[in-house]
């Protein structure tokens, strides 16, 4: 099974990656955003079969490894 | 005085840091990550470089590998553990200190000379070094101090910043701040003080033909509160 997760930014932590973005994107012509921010997304191939079960342990590796949840958010993506 | 360097892959400042540490006196022994067990130490240094390339965050593979358990454990039990630049980002991903360390404000590299005010002297580190201002290297890409308000009271009300950016005279302005950090904070300690994570690389400073000699009024320093 498949499960996708996505970490982002929090809100007040300074991205000065997505703000270069943004101003390359605004030099470009798309000069109508208000921001950008960049975040990462992990595909996670796990031989558990249970949905919940492995929405858990996902859960759990996010908490200990794939996010500093001092700065960062999860989002786990429902395996389909 | 017994001290331990750990080595990581990818780490690339832990033989000047032994270089350092035998210059003034400590018989430090190279730990290898994926040992188990910590030698006899006084002190255990996590030294700088790229361990584990910087993927996914500085210093985050590192942070859970085999060694660094007992690091954790010896840490816990009051003994001293100091991380430079790459060892104070893996300190930040053990919890070992607050906070974390984010890319440079400017997304520059930066290698250069910096001084660094001391702000706290009660402790093994600092306690007698005579200066209060010290000439130190860094090098690095995300050294960007930040944590959160709640965690910014708790390390001011605990007095817990060992040194922040400064000009020679020991002045601490935003134009002194070389990488965006919150109250130019370059490191900062435990909330009992055996644990130091700082950027600055003060086993660059032990020569005066190199770079300059403050690291080794810190070294000097460090085994005299040691013993």
């Amino acid at each position: 099974m498949k499960i996708s997760v996505i970490i982002t930014l929090k809100k007040d932590v300074l991205d000065p990656q997505g703000k270069v973005i943004h101003q390359t994107l605004d030099g470009m012509g798309f000069d109508d955003l208000n921001e950008v921010r960049q975040g990462k997304y992990f595909e996670i191939d796990t031989k558990e079969t249970d949905n919940e079960k492995a929405k858990a342990k996902v859960e759990e590796m996010c908490k200990k490894l794939l996010a500093n949840l001092v700065i960062e958010n999860y989002k786990i993506i429902d395996p389909k | 005085m017994k001290s331990s360097v750990i080595t990581f892959p990818g780490s690339n400042c832990d033989r000047d840091m032994d270089v350092a540490l035998k210059k003034f006196g400590f018989k430090n022994k190279m730990v290898w990550h994926a040992d188990a067990e910590l030698p006899k130490s006084d002190i255990v240094v996590l030294p700088g470089g790229f361990s584990y390339g910087d993927y996914l965050r500085c210093g985050s593979m590192a942070s859970k590998s085999k060694i660094m358990q007992s690091v954790i454990n010896f840490a816990n039990s009051g003994g001293m553990v100091m991380g430079i630049c790459n060892g104070f980002q893996i300190l930040v991903e053990t919890g070992l200190v607050p906070g974390v360390l984010l890319r440079n404000k400017y997304l520059e590299f930066i290698c250069k000379n910096v001084f660094v005010k001391i702000n706290d002297k009660k402790n093994k580190y600092f306690k007698n070094v005579n200066n209060e201002v010290l000439e130190l290297h860094i090098a690095h890409n995300e050294g960007n101090y930040f944590c959160t308000n709640d965690q910014l009271k708790e390390i001011e009300d605990n007095n817990q910043i060992a040194i922040n950016y400064c000009d020679e005279n020991g002045k601490i302005e935003d134009k002194f701040n070389p990488n965006g950090s919150i109250k130019n904070i370059a490191g900062i300690f435990n909330k009992e003080k055996n644990v130091l994570g700082m950027m600055p690389h003060p086993e660059r400073m032990i020569d005066r033909s190199l770079s300059g000699e403050d690291g080794s009024l810190f070294f000097k320093n460090l085994i005299n509160n040691l013993k």
